[in-house]
């Protein structure tokens, strides 16, 4: 599906369905120099299961026009913006990484759009590795390399992917490297200059789900702690994964998003 | 109390007694040399703090897509002679079939083992992921049906293995599809065949039966000028000569049966996608209407939305593997586990004996022209240099001077060399083409294929190189006398 938002064209992966009004809506936001492929399996599911569902390309990201937003702030006003261009009333906010600190701030800043939250790989605060940032900002490849060997667990960096006859890594890389020059950068210093995660917490009143990765190196589960402390109604859920889990352990981030969502 | 200096390590040590206790002590001289060597050393180590993460090639050939089976901690990998899988509920079903859950429903689509062998491949050549085919021609048409239809028009190089040539020349065109066969090393004669119906252009990275090295990175940017992508059979090189990927192809095949098994006992194809094409570019809308259009076939499933990165392999598999139905065996999956896990050993055999026999050959009186590129006379040797450094594969032409019967002889006094139709067996192989894989063609094309009466093919296994060169010594005397 395409809208606008703004000046820029939208793009947001729906199942190839078309909405039924009656419908709850979901809406997934991917994280630093990804986009909405990372939730296939999951957002399908949904899609097929009842739910109206939006898998949003972030600005400058996937197929969405425009450059990527300066920070966590802008990108939360800019999914409400969003949801008026989509004419969503109210929606369950699916975010992975960089995504789960943007709704995190949304679900705050409009209570009254967000029914439920769920935040997949996510830290408060959301450190970034010195290296990293400087690879990122020089726009050389070992960013990707690294972001590579910390978001998947040592296991799964030689593969055994359940879906089948996919090099999870590659695909991964693949995604990473389709991103224009500085994108990666920006997105990394979105999420290392935001500060608000905790007062934000604080003002998420509906109930929220957490999903760690046990073996995430990237947002490790114990940055995530306060998070978990501050929020009024949250389950956490831990999984035997690294920081990308919807591609190591897409059905049991899918059962917990059910179960959740129940 | 003592003292002693070690001059090989550069340490002194000793232990002196003062007043009752014992005082130990070790000194080290470090050379200036031995400093710097130290502190970079030092250095190396902080890097290796921010070191990405990853596996090299000789690892990934062992492990890649494997773990120890989950249910049994088997650490080969189990082969799973299943034709279909368990559903735990009929949610569960409804979803594997809609793509919503990860696994597996019936061996024809995916299966267990041929999974491992899938990931395995994609980690060595850098690609996203494959699909296992029950042959490598069955790859070479898996690739081409995923992309076009009846209307589309392929480039390709005319340095072709005798099956794919076939099967553009002559299968193909009763379906619609047509090929423009090309010289593979006149870059405009690549550039002027291609049409706006054009969807691929496809080469060997060694082609048959000269050799000719595809450039790879010249015919990749061609492509990519007209918004099409480069598919390379490998079969020749496999990934440990090289990589195609890095080269700027964008999809790869294998004839499995070949090197990547080794040993002669299976036929299997791999199909690799690179996943860096742009399927839905803007100037190519239309162009890839099997990716980029809602397919009635799948929900309307519009392939590149599904799949960001790997389009391609999602139709091949949701469509080609499913309808036409080419896949492969798990049995045969688990052989080329087998084979692949010694792939870099057995790669650098057959090239060390290779050069030996080459280089043999080449000061015998009865052998004319050798066509392999690391001699210094091949029109690919620069190129072959720069994308082929672990040298240039294990299969080579020469021909024999001499009438048609002498030929007969050299072939039939051969006893380690088996007079047979394949290549890339651990054992030692010959053939005569004219007689036997290019009889079909008339004496012209077999002139523009490079290939003479006398025109010997052999594929190096890993046997003694002495005793190869022996056989060959013999059966090259025995052709004299003929
Ligand atoms: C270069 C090349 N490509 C493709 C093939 C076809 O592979 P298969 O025999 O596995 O179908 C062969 C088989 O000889 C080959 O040598």
């Amino acid at each position: 599906m395409r809208v606008r938002v703004g000046d820029y064209g939208v793009y947001a992966y729906t199942g190839s369905r078309l909405p039924d009004r009656t419908a709850p809506n979901i809406v997934f936001v991917h994280g630093s120099a990804n986009d909405h492929s990372v939730f296939a399996l999951q957002s399908r599911y949904f899609a097929y299961h009842g739910r109206n569902v939006y898998a949003v390309d972030l600005p400058g990201h996937g197929n969405s026009e425009g450059e990527p937003l300066r920070n966590v702030e802008t990108l939360a006003d800019w999914l409400i913006a969003f949801f008026n261009a989509a004419e969503l009333k109210e929606v369950t906010l699916v975010g992975h990484s960089l995504g789960s600190l943007a709704v995190l701030e949304a679900a705050a800043r409009h209570p009254e759009r967000v029914s439920r939250l769920a935040l997949l790989g996510t830290a408060v605060p959301m450190a970034v590795n010195d290296q990293l940032l400087a690879a990122a900002a020089a726009n050389d490849h070992v960013a990707f390399e690294l972001i590579n060997g910390w978001s998947f667990s040592a296991k799964r960096l030689l593969g055994g992917n359940p879906w089948p006859g996919m090099w999870m890594t590659a695909q991964a890389m693949r995604l990473m490297e389709r991103v224009r020059p500085n994108v990666l950068y920006a997105d990394l210093v979105a999420c290392r200059e935001y500060t608000n995660g905790l007062r934000a917490a604080a003002g998420v009143w509906c109930s929220s789900l957490m999903l760690l990765g046990a073996r995430d190196v990237m947002t490790p589960a114990k940055a995530a702690r306060d998070l978990t402390a501050t929020l009024r109604d949250v389950s956490v859920v831990t999984l035997d994964c690294g920081h990308s889990m919807m591609s190591e352990q897409p059905d049991a981030v899918l059962d917990a998003l059910r179960e959740f969502l129940r | 109390m003592g003292w002693k200096f070690d001059f090989a390590t550069g340490s002194s040590s000793g232990v002196y007694r003062v007043a009752g206790s014992t005082w130990a002590f070790a000194f080290r001289y470090y050379s200036p040399q031995r400093r710097c060597r130290l502190q970079s050393a030092v250095a190396a180590r902080a890097e290796s703090m921010a070191k990405p993460r990853t596996h090299q090639f000789d690892t990934l050939t062992l492990h890649a897509g494997a773990v120890p089976d989950p249910a049994t901690g088997a650490r080969a990998t189990p082969i799973y002679q299943t034709t279909s899988f368990v559903f735990p509920d009929t949610d569960h079903a409804a979803a594997l079939f809609n793509m919503e859950r990860a696994g597996h429903i019936y061996s024809r689509i995916s299966n267990p083992t041929c999974a491992v062998l899938e990931e395995r491949i994609a980690a060595l050549e850098d690609g996203v992921g494959a699909i296992a085919t029950a042959s490598g021609q069955a790859a070479l048409h898996l690739a081409i049906v995923t992309l076009m239809g009846a209307g589309s028009h392929i480039v390709a190089s005319r340095a072709l293995y005798g099956g794919s040539h076939n099967l553009l020349a002559f299968t193909l065109p009763r379906f619609g599809i047509t090929t423009t066969f090309v010289d593979p090393r006149n870059l405009d004669e690549w550039r002027s065949a291609i049409r706006p119906e054009t969807r691929l252009l496809f080469g060997e990275t060694l082609g048959n039966p000269g050799l000719d090295v595809l450039d790879i990175p010249r015919v990749a940017a061609l492509a990519h000028d007209h918004r099409l992508p480069l598919l390379v059979d490998s079969t020749f090189t496999t990934p440990w000569l090289v990589r195609p990927f890095d080269h700027g192809a964008d999809l790869v095949f294998h004839s499995a049966t070949k090197f990547l098994s080794g040993h002669g006992v299976l036929i299997g194809g791999l199909l690799v996608d690179s996943g860096r094409f742009a399927w839905d570019a803007a100037d190519a809308r239309g162009k890839f209407a099997t990716l980029t259009e809602p397919y009635p076939g799948f929900h309307e499933m519009v392939f590149v939305e599904e799949s960001t990165t790997a389009a391609f392999l999602l139709r091949a598999r949701r469509e080609g593997i499913r309808d036409f139905g080419a896949c492969m065996a798990p049995f045969t999956a688990f052989q080329l586990l087998q084979g692949i896990e010694t792939l870099p050993l057995r790669m650098a055999k057959h090239v060390d004996n290779t050069r030996k026999i080459v280089a043999f050959l080449r000061e015998h009186p009865l052998v004319g022209a050798i066509g392999y590129p690391e001699l210094p006379e091949h029109p690919d040797h620069a190129l072959a240099q720069k994308l082929l450094p672990r040298g240039s594969g294990a299969v080579f032409s020469f021909d024999l001077k001499g009438t048609r019967e002498q030929g007969r002889r050299f072939i039939e006094s051969l006893k380690l060399f088996s007079h047979l139709a394949n290549v890339g067996d651990a054992k030692s192989l010959v053939i005569h083409p004219a007689s036997t894989t290019h009889f079909r063609m008339s004496a012209e094309d077999l002139r523009k294929a490079g290939i003479t009466e006398g025109t010997i093919r052999l594929s190096v296994g890993l046997e003694d190189p002495e005793d190869l060169k022996e056989d060959l010594s013999r059966a090259l005397h025995a052709a004299g006398k003929a």
